[in-house]
């Protein structure tokens, strides 16, 4: 069973705010789902590499050159910035204190 | 009119027995009168297709040639960039969001002259296998309102089965193509991994994510696969392959004993082994083979996919779009706690906290590098297999469409039903899911798993089992 501790850990972790039922039945959740996945105990594993690929391709290469994007797609963007000062997007403080 | 299939109104085209005009406005006709109780679309776009449609039929009188798709209706899962309109991926975070740019599916479609329809309704973020975890409600069957129309992409699937549209797009993860077509009693294909670009399909799991097409017929699959495939410079996961077709009396069928075990509906099996019992008669070898590790399938799938998708969706963060929560926010942290807490629905929410938690540290090894191993062994079980048969049939779900409601309560229970689709996604094969019988009245799918870019041999064995139901 995860704890509620964890549970809060890894709620800030994946920036998602969770109310205190909301803690409560995650933890539930998420044990009933791992329990689940404990069955992979069970398989050997020794003789197999981990694999990230399902079909094996080789890695594309370009040329490390600026292409520059369609107006109308800076425009788009730009329309969808919940806060900006010109073509800057807005944030609050990055560095400093933080609760 | 809504009922042809995507050769039969080109020809009709062709022929001048209808305009695309007429066969647009048919189309937005039959969602004007059956949407409201079906809920198949997020965002209709009458303007743009008649102004599509216009165009393309300008194009007929001038006697000009042009593609199959041309002036032919389609239906978009809203998970799929089309510029300048809304693209919510059916979630609270993105209501109001305009896509920039086209996905490059929706380029090549443009390009042949495709009319786009409009969105239609997703599970939210593609997570989900009914629907229903759509922020804007469910959509439902249109074989049985009371059911769910399979997900996530059970919009595009009523859509067609409910002739919506000519065909429709989806995407596929973990069978949200498949399961849905199956549901619904439409033809769906996942093609293999990297044949159709992901550039602009809003990614859930990135190494099992494909864009694929749902149709009336196996022949509109292949038509709308050909359409949308190929290598794309701005995907750097798609290529290009080429395959040959092969007679049908030469196609050996694998029939994997693992997966009529328990859990499976009777009814269901018994129209699927009636199914591939038909086939045979046609001079195919059925072979019985193993997939020993297919019951693993279930937990990689919950292991990897929600590991890429806590990734892939940490850009939801109210910064650089979507919804910004700011009144109440002190700071940074609290913008992206309550942009996402708020945003973002209960099974979404629950499967970045799970691959969260599995790619943290102290957990990684024993989850994550665990399930990537046992993926390979998925793989090689189907690379065995693929040595003595050329195509493996296998049930799509082991039941048919639910009740609304009847598995929202117990997440496990929902994930059970795509068993038999997952392991494709794990492995990166294509495969087909085509209507082949019915159990309790409701539509049964047959799937079809090919090897790598075996797409041509699937289409063969669908079209015969297609002639069969």
């Amino acid at each position: 069973m995860i704890s509620k501790e964890e549970i809060k850990h890894i709620a800030e972790l994946a920036r998602i705010g969770l109310s205190e039922t909301e803690i409560e039945k995650m933890g539930k959740e998420l044990s009933a789902i791992l329990d689940h996945m404990d069955t992979l105990k069970k398989v050997d594993v020794s003789q197999v590499d981990s694999t990230s690929f399902s079909v094996l391709i080789e890695n594309t290469m370009r040329e490390d050159e600026i292409k520059e994007a369609e107006p109308t797609v800076i425009e788009r963007l730009l329309e969808t910035v919940p806060e900006k000062k010109g073509k800057l997007v807005k944030v609050k403080t990055v560095l400093g204190s933080n609760e | 009119m809504n009922k042809l299939t995507i050769k039969q109104l080109h020809q009709g085209l062709i022929k001048k027995e209808f305009s695309s005009q007429e066969l647009t406005k048919s189309f937005l006709k039959r969602i004007e009168s059956r949407d409201k109780k079906i809920g198949a679309f997020l965002s209709v776009f009458k303007d743009s297709a008649l102004d599509q449609a216009e165009k393309i039929d300008k194009l007929i009188a001038e006697k000009k040639e042009l593609p199959i798709l041309a002036g032919i209706p389609t239906a978009i899962k809203d998970n799929i960039l089309v510029a300048g309109e809304k693209c919510t991926s059916g979630s609270k975070i993105l209501e109001n969001y305009i896509a920039s740019f086209d996905a490059t599916v929706i380029k090549k479609l443009k390009e042949q002259g495709t009319i786009i329809l409009g969105k239609t309704n997703l599970d939210e973020f593609a997570m989900g296998s009914s629907t229903e975890n759509s922020y804007f409600g469910p959509t439902r069957n249109p074989r049985d309102l009371e059911r769910v129309p399979g997900g996530s992409s059970g919009g595009s699937a009523a859509a067609v089965a409910d002739d919506m549209c000519a065909y429709a797009l989806g995407s596929d993860t973990g069978g949200s193509i498949r399961q849905p077509a199956s549901f619904c009693g439409v033809v769906g294909l996942k093609p293999t991994y990297g044949t159709v670009s992901r550039y602009g399909l809003m990614a859930f799991a990135s190494s099992l994510d494909q864009i694929g097409p749902l149709t009336k017929t196996v022949e509109d699959a292949k038509i709308v696969f050909e359409g949308i495939r190929g290598r794309d410079p701005k995907d750097s996961t798609s290529l290009e392959k080429e395959e040959t077709e092969v007679e049908i009396k030469n196609l050996r069928v694998g029939v994997p004993k693992e997966y009529f075990v328990e859990g499976i509906d009777p009814e269901v099996e018994k129209t699927v082994k009636e199914a591939i019992k038909k086939y045979e008669k046609r001079g195919a070898i059925i072979e019985e083979i193993s997939l020993p590790h297919a019951s693993y399938a279930l937990p990689v799938y919950y292991i990897i996919s929600p590991s890429e998708a806590s990734s892939n969706l940490a850009r939801y963060d109210g910064i650089k779009y979507g919804l910004s929560k700011r009144e109440n926010a002190e700071n940074l942290l609290d913008i992206y706690l309550q942009s996402r807490g708020e945003g973002m629905g209960k099974e979404v929410r629950r499967r970045i906290m799970l691959g969260t938690y599995v790619l943290s540290a102290g957990y990684y090894d024993a989850y994550y590098i665990k399930a990537q191993k046992v993926r390979n062994l998925i793989k090689q079980d189907f690379n065995k297999a693929f040595e003595k048969v050329d195509v493996i049939f296998t049930p799509v779900s082991p039941t048919v469409a639910f009740k609304l409601g009847e598995k929202a309560t117990d997440p496990l229970s929902m994930y059970l039903v795509d068993i038999y689709t997952i392991s494709v996604n794990l492995a990166g094969l294509p495969a087909l899911s085509l209507p082949c019988g019915t159990a309790h009245n409701l539509p049964v799918g047959l799937q079809i798993i090919g090897k790598p870019f075996g797409e041509d041999k699937i289409f063969t064995a669908g079209q015969a089992v297609e002639k069969d139901a």
